[in-house]
């Protein structure tokens, strides 16, 4: 709309809109006008009293800042209407103030008061507005007026206004990094915030302010994670990151014991021991690390909370979890986020590209993960060049004995491929494989050859280049194909394939000693014509040959290097004297001459065809920095995990009596969330965090009332008045620890008697053959009684056998290792918890428990010898003090025993359920994989809450879980 | 985080810039083009592309390259994720996503870039919350505003943003309300010379439109959903819910939306529903080639496939094609080498075929491989996984809504080589 000159005379009307700085206008405008007569017709329509007339000269400035037009000579006539009442009109002008005010400062200024206003305005949405803008205007002179609309914005009553202040934040600090000290504690008190809303935000604030400041999270660590859930989707990326960092340095690493567990079984005993023995020199305090691992509960709570995110619809959270589970988690669990990294190939090129390069990298580590999706990652003719080349390393990082025929035969479908370069990767692939799979690299090596006959020289030459790597791993069988490849010196053009047939000829000259000097004349003869690598390698055949060969090639020799004596190439020249003085005997010659073949054909060794991917897991992954593969500007360095935990009280949010088992206990956020975990372990956790004070009478209730509801065990009631009693000794655990173990070693021993009420759960679970049921449930209120006297006696078998059933499935879990061993042999009790570290063990190590030390090593070997006879006498001592029934005896089951038992306590989820414990037991030597409930078959009235899938069961492993019903 | 944002356009202009702290200079770019240069095409560009100061972040969707400029560390992914949303975004407001639509809605794109992103960080990227603080543009609200002066920013404050379902607008009315879901399932398959499947999956959507009025409360159960192997949600789902009980529970956002996604694995058979019989020949020594290829349906569950599209990329040598289809259309573009045939409906008494022959370049050799075929097609009515919603509920709200479900298969990323 060009400005009519009609609208002249509205100007200076616009008084209306009682604006105080608007007599300023007309000077200041004045002179820019003078400047830019094209902007006038603009300047009189934001002078004119329309809004309509305002709204359409911003429309149009808009759009040119848009188009990167430099509109900074209108300021002055915009910045009068930043208090306009058409709210389209007022935005357009705060868009057009952040954008300029940088470079029209004192002007800026005028609109500070409108600002000001807002900042007091009783509509919550009005001030934060307000705050965003005044804080987005990046003028120095006003940081203290930013200070402290921030500070009150931090206590506003409007979660909403927090938020916006918690944006502030950095748009202050970069404006001022002084204000630093002022603004940690803003964040500190946003980060006490409990709304979602904030959450995201002030996390975000954090790092850009004081990533370093990691002691500001302890408080507010387990509120985080219960929150995460609903917090929006890009907080949640931040915080997830975030909690990666701090989970590094606060825990302790859950694979501790890897080579325990990964590998095959009597590797892994001897490699147990001389991992301990280096760990112990490494560390001072061998003893600590002898000590089981057991995750702290506050690790498997950040597992258990983010778990449900990697079904997110946003790529980049799913990203965030993935890589806090690959770096977090113990290994066993890692494999869930596969499918979900998996299912992010779907999306767009740009999120295949970032996530197959993550894949990429975990795939070396953790091949295993994604063997099952290996035809998700197969090339099609239509993917781009970049992500094919990133399928193809992944196809080649999960190639192994078993699926490489498979693989080998898409990769020849790619090397048909019109697509060049993505050939030329094949080909590369293929020579990795071949490295890497002992067993296929004839198969390989004669592919590769064929390909030598292509049509494409491309394609020749990436053979030939792969060729050479893979003959020198065993010349002497070869020289058929090197023959062959000699051949192809007078066809190929492509200067790294001449020079790497040079090379493997002068190398193995030795096993084609009629064709290496011919090769050596017709190299002569072109000499002068080559490239400079291919030169280079023509004088090292020369050399070798001479060597070797004197007679015939003594001639061709003294020519090669007089051609080279007079290149171009300083680097030609240089060799060429070099090797003359070496080999040629004169009478000047030194020592050197004599072992010039001790030089030249010295064993070589093979080269190692690696990934460019390897080690890149030194990243965070899902960061800049990975992808890059260089630290970015303001990458945070991932911790290594610290040798010894950290005081875990410090995440106690109040300070409780018992200090130990309230680190449990708090954490008991939202009782609501329990399910989303894989109900591993003491979800105690998961109750809340604000209900605290409860909490602790809520736990001596409910362990009084599993007390009375095992009205026929005495032992049960010993068994929770003694957690109790640890719960308070928690701090002398030194001293009491002991007589507590042996107070336990007696309940142990007394027998059980099951509930009446099991029967009709019995038949349900008879119904459902192997399937074995959990409650998450229990985990919330029961845990806490036995973790904290798990806590206390550290892994003791004896407590557990008194009362596993009543506790969250992991810390059965726990139990039942433990006791495995105790049942064959007495004193080793403990700690076939490194066995296992495939499961997360929960309770948290104790730093003096003593006991723990006894030799792992001892403890292996004794399940080693343990025999299947040995698994069924392992029941009864274990589990004596409850009265188990047989589920599938382990003949009808085919090695798989399946016990159940009740632990007769309330399922504390929901009063009308109750729990049952299940065992399982392996007897076979073959694991058993995918331990699930399918569908339950339940009696009318009832229902199960299921626990997730176990993927794996090794030999004489335990399960046991805890099943609801009714 | 995002410093800033530039629209490229395929001939290489910056046509938008916007930025959330301090301005960067657009020269920033020259790092993109040089890039792109080296790329022979426009998807090949990396989308991470790292300058001496800046890291450059880019998609490309409607031959648009949205780069963000970052300077710090940051997961690639959020800005990536974050970009696509930009890009839906503006095709929820303008229907098309085009440099023409954008320049010529500059203003609101601006507004909403603004409203997204606060100093970088995301602020408000649920579309619902975006309409409520800024209006799409419309013909009709176009005309009204011309006249009678108003805006088309609402008035109103962004509520939404304060609720606890940001996703879901306050006060939504309709006279008619209802809500309708869309199963559609996309095979994604690979397909051998033999016709033997290589590898072939489901992946699935449900697609809902849902207008009703007020707060509703809607679950949608499955008749099995056991075959969902892998799921994500919409944020509006419960995963409680879906966890225990495996019944979709929601508060729908207004409007359409994308409740759904999930795939179904690998491991299940998938039904292929077509089949292709090709025979294609280059001969080394003359400069003619054969082509022949007919589809055919395979196990359609007694449904039409329709919508049959096939096209292929002739290798290079490839200068003319003559063929005769028996329905249909088909084109052969000689710069590009892009053969497409139209097929249209399949006709399982009348098979479609193309046949003909090639002209290839004299004097080069044979190309080595064979085109690869590419195939789209639809079939309505049916889920191909065999999935089948159960029931549809409606609580908190007193009207009955008016329900309807469709079932669509489509072939997703169908490759047959030959």
């Amino acid at each position: 709309m060009a400005a009519s000159p009609a609208y002249g005379e509205e100007k200076g009307g616009s008084s209306s809109l009682g604006e105080p700085e608007y007599g300023h206008d007309p000077a200041s405008g004045g002179i820019f006008a003078s400047d830019y007569k094209r902007h006038d017709d603009l300047k009189e329509m934001l002078d004119s009293n329309k809004d309509s007339l305002k709204l359409e000269a911003m429309k149009r400035i808009v759009a040119m800042i848009a188009r990167g037009k430099n509109a900074s000579d209108l300021f002055p006539a915009v910045v009068k209407n930043v208090a306009c009442k058409n709210i389209e009109v007022k935005k357009l002008v705060y868009v057009y103030l952040v954008r300029y005010a940088e470079e029209q400062q004192d002007l800026a200024l005028l609109s500070i008061s409108t600002f000001q206003r807002g900042l007091k305005d009783p509509n919550q949405l009005i001030r934060a507005s307000a705050l965003r803008v005044l804080s987005s205007i990046r003028v120095p002179i006003i940081v203290p007026i930013m200070m402290l609309a921030i500070k009150e914005a931090a206590s506003d009553m409007s979660p909403y206004v927090r938020k916006t202040a918690a944006h502030a934040i950095p748009k202050l600090y970069s404006l001022d990094s002084d204000q630093k000290d002022q603004l940690i504690e803003v964040i500190e008190k946003l980060l006490a915030d409990k709304t979602t809303l904030v959450a995201g935000s002030v996390v975000m604030a954090f790092e850009e302010v004081c990533p370093e400041r990691i002691d500001l999270i302890h408080k507010n660590y387990r509120k985080l994670c219960n929150l995460l859930i609903d917090v929006e989707e890009w907080g949640q990326v931040v915080i997830i990151n975030m909690l990666t960092r701090y989970a590094r340095t606060q825990f302790l690493s859950p694979n501790q014991n890897e080579s325990l567990l990964e590998e095959s079984a009597e590797k892994a005993f001897y490699g147990s021991e001389e991992e301990d023995t280096k760990d112990a020199k490494a560390e001072a305090a061998s003893l600590a690390k002898r000590k089981p691992y057991v995750m702290d509960p506050d690790h498997r709570l950040l597992l258990r909370n983010t778990k449900p995110l990697l079904q997110s619809r946003n790529a980049a959270v799913v990203m965030a979890v993935a890589q806090l589970y690959f770096h977090l988690a113990p290994k066993a669990e890692v494999g869930v986020i596969a499918k979900a990294l998996v299912r992010l190939l779907r999306s767009h090129s740009e999120v295949q590209y970032v996530v197959l390069q993550n894949v990429a990298t975990m795939s070396i580590k953790r091949r295993g993960m994604f063997e099952p999706y290996l035809k998700s990652f197969y090339i099609r003719s239509t993917d781009p060049t970049q992500i094919k080349i990133l399928k193809l390393e992944v196809l080649t990082n999960l190639a192994n004995e078993t699926n490489i025929s498979t693989i080998l035969r898409e990769f020849q479908t790619y090397i048909r491929s019109m697509d060049k370069d993505f050939v030329a990767a094949t080909i590369q692939a293929i020579g990795r494989c071949a490295t890497n799979i002992g067993k296929v690299r004839d198969t390989c090596l004669n592919g590769l050859v064929q390909l030598l006959s292509n049509r494409d020289e491309l394609v020749v030459a990436e053979s030939v280049v792969v060729i050479k790597k893979l003959l020198q791993m065993q010349p002497a069988q070869h020289s058929e194909i090197i023959k062959h490849m000699a051949k192809l010196t007078d066809n190929i053009q492509v200067p790294m394939a001449r020079a790497s047939i040079l090379w493997l000829i002068g190398e193995y000259c030795e096993h084609v000693p009629k064709i290496a000097p011919d090769v050596l004349r017709k190299m002569a003869k072109s000499f002068t014509n080559e490239e400079d690598i291919v030169k280079l390698q023509v004088i090292n055949l020369a050399a070798k040959l001479y060597l070797t060969n004197s007679k015939q090639s003594k001639l061709l020799t003294q020519y090669v290097l007089n051609l080279a004596k007079y290149d171009q190439n300083y680097d030609i020249r240089d060799r060429a004297r070099f090797i003359r003085q070496l080999i040629v005997p004169t009478e000047k010659s030194g020592a050197l001459n004599k072992y010039a073949k001790k030089l030249f054909l010295a064993q070589k060794p093979a080269p190692i065809l690696e990934s460019s991917f390897k080690d890149r897991d030194h990243f965070q992954l899902g960061s800049l920095s990975h992808l890059l593969n260089a630290k970015a500007v303001g990458y945070q360095e991932l911790p290594d995990w610290p040798d010894e935990a950290p005081d875990p009280s410090v995440r106690n949010v109040e300070v409780p009596e018992w200090t130990k088992c309230t680190s449990r206990e708090k954490r008991k956020d939202k009782v609501e969330k329990p399910f989303y975990s894989d109900s591993e372990g003491e979800s105690g956790p998961t109750e809340s965090a604000d209900s605290e004070p409860e909490s602790d009478s809520e736990e001596s209730g409910s362990s009084s009332s599993s007390g009375t509801s095992s009205s026929s065990s005495e032992e049960e009631d010993e068994e929770e008045e003694e957690g109790g009693s640890e719960e308070q000794s928690e701090d002398k655990e030194g001293e009491e620890e002991e007589e507590e173990k042996r107070k336990k070693k007696k309940e142990k021993g007394g027998p059980r008697k099951a509930s009446p009420r099991s029967v009709g759960s019995e038949e349900e679970e008879e119904a459902e053959g192997k399937k074995v049921k959990k409650a998450a449930g229990p985990q919330g209120k029961k845990g806490h009684a036995e973790s904290s006297s798990e806590e206390a006696s550290a892994s003791e078998s004896s407590s557990s056998g008194s009362d596993s059933g009543t506790e969250a499935p992991t810390v059965v879990e726990a139990k039942r290792r433990k006791v495995i061993p105790s049942s064959k042999a007495g004193p080793k009790e403990i700690s076939l918890l490194d066995l296992d570290d495939f499961t997360p063990p929960p309770p948290q190590p104790v730093p003096s428990s003593s006991i723990i030390s006894t030799s792992l090593v001892t403890d292996l070997e004794g399940l080693t010898l343990t025999d299947t006879s040995l698994a069924p006498a392992l029941l009864s001592p274990a589990f004596g003090a409850v009265r188990t029934y047989e589920l599938l005896h382990r003949m009808a089951g085919e090695g798989l025993s399946v016990e159940y038992c009740f632990s007769r306590r309330p399922f504390p989820g929901d009063p009308h359920m109750v729990a049952v414990q299940i065992q399982i037991s392996n007897n076979t030597d073959a694991e058993v994989k995918s331990l699930r409930v399918s569908e339950p078959k339940l009696l009318a009235g009832m229902r199960i809450q299921e626990f997730p899938e176990i993927a794996l069961c090794f030999q004489r492993a335990w399960r046991p879980g805890t099943q609801p019903a009714w | 985080m995002i410093h800033s944002l530039f629209l490229i356009n395929a001939s290489g202009d910056i046509f938008l810039e916007k930025h959330w702290k301090s301005v960067v200079s657009r020269s920033v770019c020259d790092y993109f083009f040089e890039a792109q240069e080296r790329a022979s095409e426009a998807e090949n560009v990396p989308p991470v592309i790292s300058t001496p100061h800046h890291y450059l972040l880019s998609v490309y969707r409607h031959k648009i390259f949205f780069v963000a400029v970052i300077q710090t560390e940051v997961p690639p992914l959020f800005v990536i994720e974050f970009l696509h949303r930009v890009v839906d975004t503006f095709q929820d407001y303008f229907g098309v996503c085009s440099e023409v639509m954008i320049k010529d809605n500059v203003v609101v794109v601006y507004e909403v870039l603004e409203e997204m992103l606060d100093n970088g960080f995301p602020l408000a990227t649920e579309s619902n919350i975006l309409k409520e603080l800024i209006k799409p543009p419309t013909i009709l609200r176009t005309v009204v505003n011309t006249i009678t002066g108003s805006t088309n920013v609402g008035d109103q404050l962004p509520t939404g943003q304060l609720s606890v379902v940001p996703w879901r607008r306050t006060g939504v009315k309709y006279t008619n309300n209802e809500a309708y879901f869309d199963v559609i399932e996309e095979i994604d398959a690979i397909i051998d010379k033999s016709g033997s499947t290589i590898t072939a999956e489901i992946q699935g959507v449900i697609d809902a439109c849902v207008k009703l009025t007020g707060m509703p409360d809607l679950t949608l159960s499955f008749m099995n959903p056991r075959l969902l192997d892998d799921v994500s949600f919409h944020p509006c789902v419960r995963f409680k819910r879906w966890e225990s009980e495996r019944i979709l529970s929601f508060i729908p956002p207004d409007g359409n939306f994308r409740l759904l996604s999930y795939h179904v694995s690998a491991q299940n058979l998938v039904a292929i529903p077509v089949y292709v019989k090709h025979n294609i020949n280059f001969r080394d020594s003359s400069s003619l080639g054969r082509f022949e290829i007919t589809v055919g349906p395979k196990q359609t569950m007694g449904k039409t496939v329709e919508g049959v599209m096939v096209t292929s990329q002739m290798p290079k040598g490839v200068l003319n094609m003559s063929l005769t289809p028996s329905q249909g259309t088909h084109i052969f573009d000689p710069v590009t080498k892009l053969l497409t045939w139209d097929v249209g409906k399949i006709n399982p008494q009348k098979l479609p075929s193309l046949k003909g022959s090639m002209n290839l370049q004299a004097g080069t050799s044979k190309p080595d491989e064979n085109p690869t075929i590419n195939l789209q097609f639809k079939i309505q009515q049916l889920a191909i996984s065999g999935l089948k919603v159960n029931r549809l509920d409606m609580y908190g709200e007193k009207y009955k809504p008016f329900k309807g479900i469709k079932y669509m298969t489509k072939a997703g990323k169908f490759q047959v080589r030959t």
